[in-house]
């Protein structure tokens, strides 16, 4: 049965329980609602609540469990043999999913009976022409165990999902009848649907915290895969980047970090005393028609998709420094995409992002200070600069904290405007890339997933994290300090 | 029921600091100060008392210009200080808030060190000539606001670590230590507990020999234990202004009458 229809009977049982629940509960106070301990509806919710609820968990949990389950089973059957020099049990498992999936569609399509896909056999029929006429495409021809295995899978699978839905289904009825049964006048209702929502909550809570954490797992895993392939100690010293496909690379992080931290630097430059001035500017003397649509303004920049300031940077930022410090001006830019190229394009995506929170923490400074500035007879920009500021520095701080972990993480304006060298130098008009921006060509294109080269990528992005983590944190920290200055 | 023990300081007649005449205040179209003509005393505590929202506040803080900050606050006719209008378009209002100086409800010292409060305003109007000299200053300041003995072994504390009623000797210190000829206080004890209320009432009796002291009170004792002159609004309109005394004993206005004996407010 497929999962669809499984989810739709839940729910429709679901709704049945409600109705019945609801009416059992009135039924059992004559029909007078006053004399419920809880509101009708509360008695329908906690029966839909019943049926709805563990037939989920139930779903949920069998269908991340049984694929596991299969692929070790399966994967007992297949001989060492099955696994030549050049191939690992994953690649032949990937394999023995593709012959497991072709043959169900071939089946789902009429091309074969389901006795026909499980009497298959390598040695007699050809199998791969079979399954390339059901437009299931093969890149080799499928031996005796691959098929066999598939077919083990095939069994297992369509087996594990008939006791799936009738477990499904079991549960959901045992949890409607239990929840019928128990819709009687005295019972609390109101408190039971309380107790089911705030389970709810912590499920969806949860879910986002191991999501996270599974990440960060996989981000670990990969990335020890990685050092047991290449020496931890020169990822992190050396000098070179120079990843060839062919083998003999150089995986220096540096030229990567120094790319990173370069064109961020100068975004910062450039977003920094930008958004706060104008942030104090919205903040402290704009009147509140400026301030009206100037501030909806800022904050459109930071919905534009940064793709979009990518191609800023190439089609017009690159030209336009080109023009100045390229061949024909003073000569130290040799191409469009350069570290500054990028940085001021980043800068500029970023000053939103440090007005727009500037903006928030200056507005949180009491009137009360400024009053008593304004009373001992300063001025407008003294009480900003002496006791505005001062009050608001640590949130500032924070924020330019936040910015630049957003610039450190920035792809696509990197990508596009930076140029792909990776690079040490200190000319800023030299072309230069990232951390984030080597991610991405690590792993696109045809890599193999087991070579350094690729592995790189998840050591690149974890040493991305811990920098950004460690900034986030910081910055958490210096914000929520100052907000206590004030509670 | 009420002390007075100033009644025969009162009787010298002292020059007028302050002169409003026919003052009205609109925010927007609320029309908050109606008309309203006082005389205010050099060397003398004015209280302004009256039921909240009647204007004191709004009053108070058109003698000094503070009213200028609020965007939609508009200030018609005269305020003389010393005989100058304060509102002539050649008076510069920071200038003039260093003459009339303000404490507030809230104490709302800095967040600096009790050192940088006292010393924020001397340094603003560049009054010191060096750091000894702004020591002195602050010194002076600190012990005129009755703190100096509180805390001159940890001036570089920060002043928000003090307590409520420190605190609001610390403004009153902060706001001397510009050397201000009027001092505007507004419900400078609402935020402070009856002992730390006491030690500004004090305070404020010593600060009369120097200055010219207006203060907005919501406690009618209180109006009567520190001032010499009271004035009583209502719904925007001074109704009656006046020796303390006098008001408080014997009002002419059945509406002060009504107010002191609380039955408006
Ligand atoms: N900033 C302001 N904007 C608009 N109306 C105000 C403002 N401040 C005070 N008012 C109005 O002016 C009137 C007098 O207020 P206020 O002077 O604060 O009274 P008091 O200090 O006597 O309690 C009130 O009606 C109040 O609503
Ligand atoms: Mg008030």
């Amino acid at each position: 049965m497929p999962t669809l229809w499984l989810v739709l009977i839940v729910v429709a049982l679901g709704g049945i329980g409600f109705v019945l629940g609801r009416g059992r509960a009135l039924a059992s106070a004559g029909g007078d609602n006053r004399k419920l301990h809880s509101l009708p509806s509360y008695y329908g919710s906690n029966v839909a609540m019943k049926t709805i609820m563990p037939a989920m968990g139930v779903l949920v949990l069998w269908l991340i469990v049984q694929p596991f389950f299969v692929d070790a089973t399966v994967s007992k059957l297949l001989p060492d043999a099955a696994q030549s020099e050049d191939t690992t049990l994953g690649l032949v498992m990937s394999d023995v999913r593709r012959v497991a999936d072709g043959l169900d569609f071939a089946v789902a399509e009429g091309l074969l009976s389901p006795d026909e896909a499980q009497a298959l056999d390598a040695s007699s029929d050809n199998v791969r022409e079979t399954l390339g006429a059901a437009g299931v495409a093969l890149g080799s021809d499928v031996s005796a165990e691959v098929l066999n295995a598939a077919q083990r899978y095939r069994v297992l699978s369509a087996t594990g999902r008939l006791f799936m839905s009738a477990l499904v289904l079991v549960a959901a009825l045992g949890g409607c009848a239990w929840g019928v049964k128990n819709s009687h006048m005295d019972y609390r209702a109101r408190n039971v649907v309380e107790a089911g929502i705030e389970a709810l909550l912590v499920t969806a809570a949860s879910l986002a915290i191991l999501t996270t954490f599974g990440i960060v797992l996989s981000l670990i895993f990969n990335t020890i895969e990685f050092f047991q392939r290449y020496p931890a100690s020169e990822f992190f010293f050396s000098l070179v980047w120079s990843p060839s496909f062919g083998g003999g690379s150089e995986l220096g992080l540096l030229p990567l970090l120094w790319g990173t931290l370069y064109i961020s630097v100068i975004a910062l430059l450039v977003a920094v005393p930008i958004g706060l001035f104008a942030a104090i500017y919205l903040s402290e003397y704009a009147g509140p028609k400026v301030r009206g649509v100037a501030k909806p303004l800022l904050e459109v920049l930071a919905g534009i998709p940064t793709i979009v300031y990518g191609l800023f940077a190439l089609l017009t930022v690159g030209p336009l420094l080109m023009s100045v410090f390229g061949r024909e001006g003073l000569g130290w830019m040799q191409a469009g995409t350069a570290v500054m190229t990028a940085g001021l394009v980043m800068g500029i995506m970023l000053i939103p992002f440090v007005s727009s929170l500037s903006d928030d923490i200056i507005n949180a400074v009491p009137q009360a200070m400024r009053d008593g500035s304004y009373g001992l007879g300063a001025t407008q920009s003294e009480t900003i600069r002496q006791v505005v500021l001062p009050a608001a520095l640590p949130g500032i701080v924070g924020a330019i904290l936040l910015a630049a972990s957003r610039a450190i993480g920035e792809t696509m304006i990197v990508v596009l405007g930076a140029g792909a060298a990776a690079r040490l130098s200190m000319n800023p008009f030299d072309a230069m890339t990232t951390v984030t921006a080597k991610i991405v060509s690590q792993l696109t294109g045809d890599a193999d997933f087991s070579s350094p080269e690729a592995l790189v990528a998840f050591a690149l992005g974890m040493s991305l994290f811990v920098i950004t983590l460690g900034l986030n944190v910081f910055a958490l920290y210096i914000v929520r300090k100052y907000r206590e200055q004030y509670e | 029921m009420y002390d007075a023990p100033n009644s025969e300081r009162d009787v010298e007649v002292k020059d007028i600091k302050i002169t409003a005449q026919g003052v009205q205040v609109y925010y927007g179209d609320t029309h908050a100060i109606k008309d309203v003509s006082v005389d205010i005393e050099d060397k003398t505590v004015t209280a302004f008392i009256g039921p909240s929202g009647c204007g004191k506040s709004t009053f108070l803080r058109c003698l000094n210009r503070m009213n200028d900050t609020i965007d939609i606050a508009r200030v018609e006719g005269n305020i003389l200080l010393d005989g100058e209008d304060i509102y002539d378009k050649r008076v510069d209002p920071v200038q003039l808030r260093a003459k009339v100086g303000m404490v507030f409800q809230k104490p709302n010292p800095f967040p600096k060190s009790i050192y940088d409060n006292v010393a924020y305003g001397p340094r603003i109007h560049g009054m010191a000539k060096n750091k000894a000299d702004l020591d002195e200053i602050v010194e002076r300041a600190l012990k005129r606001g009755a703190i100096w003995n509180e805390v001159k072994d940890r001036l570089h504390a920060p002043g928000t670590g003090l307590s409520g009623g420190q605190q609001q000797r610390l403004c009153i210190a902060r706001a001397v230590a510009t050397e201000p000829e009027v001092l505007l206080m507004d419900e400078p004890c609402s935020a402070l507990d009856p002992i730390a209320t006491a030690q500004v009432e004090e305070l404020i009796d010593e600060l009369r020999r120097d200055y010219s002291v207006v203060i907005v009170t919501h406690s009618m004792q209180q109006a009567a234990r520190v001032s010499q002159k009271t004035a009583f609004f209502h719904l925007g309109n001074l109704v009656e202004f006046g020796v303390t005394d006098k008001i408080f004993t014997n009002p002419t206005d059945p509406r002060t009458e009504a107010y002191i004996t609380g039955r408006i407010g």
